[in-house]
């Protein structure tokens, strides 16, 4: 009988292309720390990455962008995306800063502290559910769905906050917010532990599997008898939560909600997840990857302040990064014999 | 004489709005056995596998599975009795490995530090088990299915339905999307169900690929049956007749 032949794909230059196209986020920040590394060494006569406070910044900086990208992650792998993260965060900022101070005389500083996270929490439930219910039941567009819950959110974030910040009176939620244990910033543990709760869901949960299965293949999913929809309106919802929990840490750590907390991040998120090695076209990208391309993101940024360049140049150099990540990938595909779009 | 048969389809009809996709459809299809459905586009063939596979439901008729009459709400359902349906498009996720296609939907789970965890490592080898089975050799089972040929794809689309048990396998197109050399690997698989005692249903333009694999071949021209024929017993020339009407 006949057999099938063995893949006939070259897998030694497939596996050294993989390779580099997954490793490609590790190399980007790792060039960028010895760029700015020598660059601080000859014009200014000091250590860049040897300096604890710019590593301890550097983290800090990315844990917004890092929260909105995280929920993004799974959405983009889905095939989806989200583009109402940023308002839905400020939302929650706004809705999380109102709890705490309206339940402080009732409940106490740490009373009021855990109703205000909570509240937060279930209030981005909402935009997250009505996006997925959009989305998977109504068929809109994610795109366009999001899209409109963008401004919703907007207008109700801003309105709620009477069109200013909503400064909070709570001392635990100020130490919260720029305290430190065992010398981690607070808000960088916590947004390790979410980061590892989804890295976990993403590549271990079967949840996550078909979350791949689905930006794969929507047919081959819903054939092979998941529950496309639901994954799908749970993808938004959790979105949202993280959104939210960034914030909540971003509450904490300028003892202000804001509406517009969220707004420059929106597209850092995407950044983050892309130059991280997803696919917008679904199917493709991990947690470790988007964790990676905040930190490059938040790299650039800190490290043009440190440097002294012109911060506008941070938008050029981000810019330059998703191009090149997005063309490593699609050269890896390219030469890796699989299927690339046709031209 | 051959046991009863494993699918039985009694006077089948369906209907879309006014328009007759099936009439009165009847079947039989035995285990070991390679049932050929042929006919022009819009004859109805369609219609009649996604009916059997609990896609649609049929207006009447009965659909019988092992004896027993049975109704299937949606595919799951008819999966879940052992029936499978490849479509020409595979319904495959390209970019997950052999095992997690196998297992889609129904991943085999373990558990790291008592959470509930994919299990990838079994799967592979289970899925590597059951494509040994048939025959086939895929060397890189931890590559993604895109980097695979297309028949190597239909060999895993194929390797699924057996995994789960499959004993009536409709095959929709199965050789279309392939090269020559491709095809014939897929009519050797279909050749080595039929010895391991599956049903095939299997759908084609392709006469050549009919006569070459099939042991019986069912006619439909405007949802109606236009013709049966035992394969040793007819030739081209007269399935073309019944497909066209002349």
């Amino acid at each position: 009988m006949d057999t099938l032949p063995v893949t006939e794909v070259d897998t030694d230059r497939i596996s050294w292309l993989t390779w580099l196209a997954a490793a490609r986020a590790w190399l980007f920040l790792g060039i960028l720390f010895v760029a700015f590394e020598v660059w601080a060494q000859l014009v200014y006569r000091t250590t860049f990455l040897f300096n604890p406070f710019n590593v301890q910044s550097i983290a800090v900086f990315a844990v917004a962008p890092l929260l909105l990208a995280l929920g993004q992650t799974l959405v983009i792998i889905s095939g989806g995306i989200d583009l109402s993260v940023g308002f839905t965060m400020g939302f929650a900022a706004v809705v999380f800063a109102h709890c705490v101070n309206g339940t402080l005389d009732a409940l106490g500083v740490f009373g009021s502290l855990l109703v205000g996270i909570i509240v937060a929490l279930v209030a981005s439930i909402v935009p997250g559910l009505i996006n997925g219910l959009l989305i998977a039941r109504l068929k809109v567009p994610p795109f366009i769905g999001t899209l409109g819950m963008y401004g919703v959110a907007r207008g109700i974030a801003f309105l709620l906050a009477g069109g200013t910040t909503v400064p909070v009176r709570n001392s635990i939620l100020a130490g919260l917010g720029n305290g430190s244990l065992f010398g981690f910033p607070i808000i960088v543990l916590v947004t390790i532990i979410i980061v590892a709760v989804m890295h976990f869901v993403l590549l271990q949960s079967r949840y996550g599997q078909h979350v791949y299965a689905i930006g794969g293949s929507r047919q081959a999913s819903l054939r092979a008898g998941i529950n496309v929809e639901r994954n799908t309106i749970v993808l938004y919802v959790l979105s949202a939560v993280c959104a939210a929990i960034g914030g909540i840490l971003y509450t904490a750590r300028f003892s202000a909600g804001a509406a517009q907390a969220g707004e420059p991040l929106l597209l850092d998120s995407i950044a983050a997840v892309v130059i991280g090695g997803a696919s917008l076209f679904g199917g493709s990208g991990t947690i470790i990857g988007t964790v990676i391309g905040a930190l490059i993101i938040a790299v650039i940024q800190y490290g043009l302040v440190f440097v002294n360049v012109e911060p506008f140049w941070q938008f050029v150099a981000v810019g330059v990064v998703i191009v090149i990540s997005v063309l490593v990938d699609q050269s890896q595909k390219r030469l890796g014999g699989g299927k690339v779009d046709e031209e | 004489m051959r046991s009863s048969p494993i699918l039985e389809v009694r006077d089948l009809s369906k209907r879309f709005g006014g328009v007759h996709a099936l009439e009165k459809v009847s079947l039989d299809l035995y285990g070991g056995e390679v049932l050929a459905l042929a006919g022009d586009n819009g004859a109805g063939k369609s219609t009649l596998i996604k009916t059997i596979s609990g896609v649609h439901k049929p207006d009447e008729g009965i659909i019988s599975y092992d004896g027993k009459p049975v109704t299937f709400e949606n595919p799951q359902q008819a999966r879940d009795h052992g029936i499978e349906t490849i479509y020409q498009d595979l319904a495959l996720a390209d970019n997950l490995d052999v095992g997690a296609n196998v297992f889609l939907g129904r991943e085999v789970m373990k558990r790291i530090l008592g959470l509930p965890a994919v299990d990838r490592k079994r799967m592979r080898a289970e899925a590597a088990d059951t494509l040994k089975v048939l025959d086939i050799r895929i060397n890189r089972l931890d590559l993604p299915l895109r980097s695979l040929s297309g028949g190597q794809r239909q060999a895993v689309a194929i390797g699924r339905a057996i995994h789960w048990k499959a004993k009536v396998l409709i095959m929709d197109e199965p050789t279309a999307a392939l090269g020559v050399p491709e095809q014939r690997k897929v009519k050797a698989l279909v050749r080595s169900l039929k010895q391991s005692g599956v049903g095939v249903i299997f759908i084609s333009h392709n006469l050549v690929d009919i006569f070459e694999v099939c042991d019986r071949i069912i006619v439909l021209r405007r949802g109606i049956i236009a013709g049966e024929r035992s394969i040793s017993n007819t030739n081209p020339d007269e399935i073309v007749r019944l497909m066209v009407g002349g």
